[in-house]
């Protein structure tokens, strides 16, 4: 290697939303004329987003951390010697590796992100990339499909159905074409992980999507990507194109006689659309209306043919899990909650970030011991997780265990493990209604009550607020929550009773009720 | 969901709006469901996706005219008119609501003098409701003309906003 030193600065949208590119600009104009050779690296996050834009300066010693860097600071961080391996400066975070919030992680599905170049397949390779594909390529089919399900993985993007007995269903299915359609519509406020697994390692997802094409026989995919995520889309395209270029996609991957390909496909802002049969109604060029199942989309999906349908995060842990065995993957995590989770720290919370720790850690250890608290300085009041369908849950709540069945049993949700912190100026009346009039707005319109529901909801929750006739409309209220949860065909109209029933029952205060009549349910 | 404004429909596409469509049907042409890359396409051309390329484009995919405006109708980032020169997104999930984003909103309303979905005064800007950047851990998070920009202030809004009008 050169003398020239190596500068890290992220090129997630997380750091390219508070300036990395003004920085990155700033960096390389100082080194310039004070004549030092630098290398400048555009690396995913580290996921530590209250420090962005986080700077990394290779030393002997391993990376150092420098943040938040504003341009401005450029030149002081010069000064200090940054790029001598000198940790003096103000901004200074230490060895990267050693900051407690990224130490106390358990990094598998996120493994290479902030570590690689994203779009390096040598850099991907080197840190283990193309490891899983290389051994499932060697495998029979069932094989593979056997080892997710040994695994104990189960779907990311919320619902947490085993992905291996998905798997098994499509390969059970006999067609000409079957498809893998990877579900990157990540819409629940509180939610990033897709989006920086996407920008900041995305051979891993198409790696993912690779070995499910040859476990399955499946030859093409898609990804589905909202419209919001601008750097994700090219991250995945120029991905797509070294993949292809080297052999790793394509009819032919790396000499085994085995076809894969996929491409990218943008949505149009409409939340709905991350809803699996929703998802493949707008790939196939027509309105995202909800479908009814069954057929499953694994017998009868995208284009009528069989389909797995899996999340981001699902997919892009495949690869790790055939790299090194189910048993590595299904020994983190508790219960029927094998593994980790990619968590997302967001809201009002002082550290916000990625926290990716096998499952059974509580809210409270999240929103404290990483999150720090508040970021307003107030007591926390509330979190809301698993995005906009998912329950408020109130600080009595914070020490159950995050797992799949703990949640259920508080009628919570994990979710896709966005966690979305409130202190306590929050009117969780006021978000009660928010939840039914988002419901209003992005509902597709096939099932009347969440389509009308939605509507009237909003309007009962404002007269509940008004304190017009306040006991019938909370009976009202209760009522049509019901209605939504058994006559609704997806989770937009059968969920959105969870976000408004947990304020309603652990918040009735806000609603202008004796706290002592709280429900108990 | 957005429901854009209907309007007359003009004749006949124009030279550009017809260029424009011949360009997105190439572009996509013999790739199953390539309906929403032929419209973002169209839009990016033309800036929306005007009436009057309805029924060259229905009849180029054989499919009918309905089909074709129930899906632009159903897509709130699809527009049937142009929109101001800058586009205006705020947040308005959960977790920018819970670091002040409607003390955003209702400031950008002010200054702007307009609600969602509507242009400004001065027609300059267009006001976007948008339900998640997935900058949550930064909230409140707007974006300008497709770049997103967190941890927003009324005051950084009013800086941005400025910005913009002086490179128009």
């Amino acid at each position: 290697m050169s003398g020239a030193i190596r500068i890290y600065i992220p090129r997630d949208a997380a750091a390219l939303a508070v300036g990395a590119n003004a920085v990155a600009q700033a960096v390389q104009e100082e080194a310039r004329r004070r004549g030092i050779d630098i290398e400048l690296i555009r690396n995913g996050s580290r996921g530590l987003l209250w420090l962005e834009t986080l700077a990394e300066v290779a030393t002997p010693q391993g990376r150092v951390a420098f943040g938040p860097v504003e341009p401005e600071d450029v030149a002081s961080l010069f000064d200090a010697g940054w790029h001598e391996g000198r940790q003096t400066h103000p901004l200074c975070q230490g060895l990267t590796e050693e900051i407690p919030y990224l130490k106390r992680q358990q990094r598998l599905t996120f493994a290479r992100v902030g570590i690689t170049d994203p779009l390096s397949l040598s850099d991907y390779q080197a840190h283990g990339g193309y490891a899983g594909l290389e051994r499932a390529l060697t495998m029979p089919a069932a094989q593979i499909v056997a080892e997710v399900t040994e695994s104990g993985l189960r779907g990311r993007g919320g619902a947490a159905f085993p992905t291996g007995i998905k798997w098994q269903t499509v390969l059970n299915t006999t067609a000409a074409q079957k498809y893998i359609a990877c579900n990157a519509d990540e819409g629940d406020s509180g939610t990033f992980s897709d989006r920086m697994l996407m920008e900041g390692d995305p051979y891993t997802l198409i790696e993912g999507m690779t070995i499910a094409g040859i476990a399955v026989g499946a030859t093409y995919g898609y990804i589905y990507l909202r419209a919001e995520y601008p750097h994700a889309a090219s991250a995945l395209n120029q991905a797509l194109e070294n993949a292809r270029a080297a052999g790793w996609l394509g009819q032919d991957i790396r000499g085994s006689g085995l076809a894969f390909d996929l491409e990218v496909r943008i949505g149009a802002g409409a939340y709905i659309c991350g809803e699996e049969t929703s998802m493949l109604e707008s790939l196939e060029g027509k309105r995202g209306l909800v479908r009814a199942k069954p057929p499953l989309p694994a017998i009868q999906g995208l284009f009528g043919q069989p389909t797995v349908i899996n999340n981001v995060i699902s997919l892009a842990t495949v690869p790790i899990i055939l790299a090194k065995g189910a048993a590595h993957y299904r020994d983190f995590g508790m219960g029927r909650s094998m593994g980790t989770l990619p968590f997302q720290l967001a809201g009002n919370v002082k550290h916000g970030g990625l926290v990716e720790l096998a499952f059974g850690v509580t809210l409270r250890e999240l929103l404290f011991d990483f999150g720090g608290g508040s970021a307003s300085g107030r007591p926390l009041r509330a979190a809301q997780v698993g995005g906009p369908l998912g329950a408020y849950l109130p600080s009595t709540q914070w020490d159950v265990p995050l797992d799949y069945e703990a949640y259920i049993a508080i009628s919570a949700m994990v979710g896709h493990g966005g966690i979305v912190a409130f202190d306590d100026s929050v009117d969780m009346a006021a978000m009660a209604e928010y939840a039914m009039e988002f419901c209003a707005v992005e509902s597709c319109g096939k099932c009347t009550p969440c389509r009308i529901g939605a509507v009237r909801g909003t309007e009962v929750i404002q007269k509940i607020r008004q304190n017009h006739q306040r006991e019938q409309q909370v009976h009202l209220l209760r009522d049509l929550c019901d209605t939504m949860l058994s006559g609704s065909l997806c989770a937009l109209g059968g969920m959105t009773p969870y976000p408004v029933l947990s304020a309603l029952d652990h918040f009735p205060e806000d609603f202008g009720l004796d706290a002592p009549a709280r429900a108990t349910h | 969901m957005h429901i854009p404004v209907s309007r007359p429909a003009s004749p006949s596409a124009g030279p550009e709006a017809q260029q424009a469509l011949r360009q997105a049907l190439d572009a996509y042409s013999g790739q199953p469901g390539n309906l929403l890359p032929i419209l973002h396409e169209l839009q990016r051309c033309l800036g929306c996706i005007p009436d009057s390329v309805v029924p060259s484009l229905a009849q180029a995919l054989q499919l009918s005219r309905a089909e074709i405006h129930g899906v632009i109708s159903f897509y709130p980032l699809f527009r049937t008119e142009p929109a101001a020169p800058t586009v205006l997104e705020i947040c308005r999930a959960e977790s920018c609501q819970a670091m002040g984003a409607q003390a955003l909103i209702a400031h950008a309303r002010q200054r702007l003098g307009c609600d969602f979905h509507e242009n400004s005064r001065d027609g300059q800007v267009t006001l976007e409701p948008v339900y998640c950047l997935g900058l949550c851990a930064q909230s409140p998070a707007v974006m300008v003309n497709g770049e997103a920009h967190a941890r927003m202030t009324p005051a950084k809004l009013d800086r941005l906003l400025a910005a913009g009008e002086e490179q128009a």
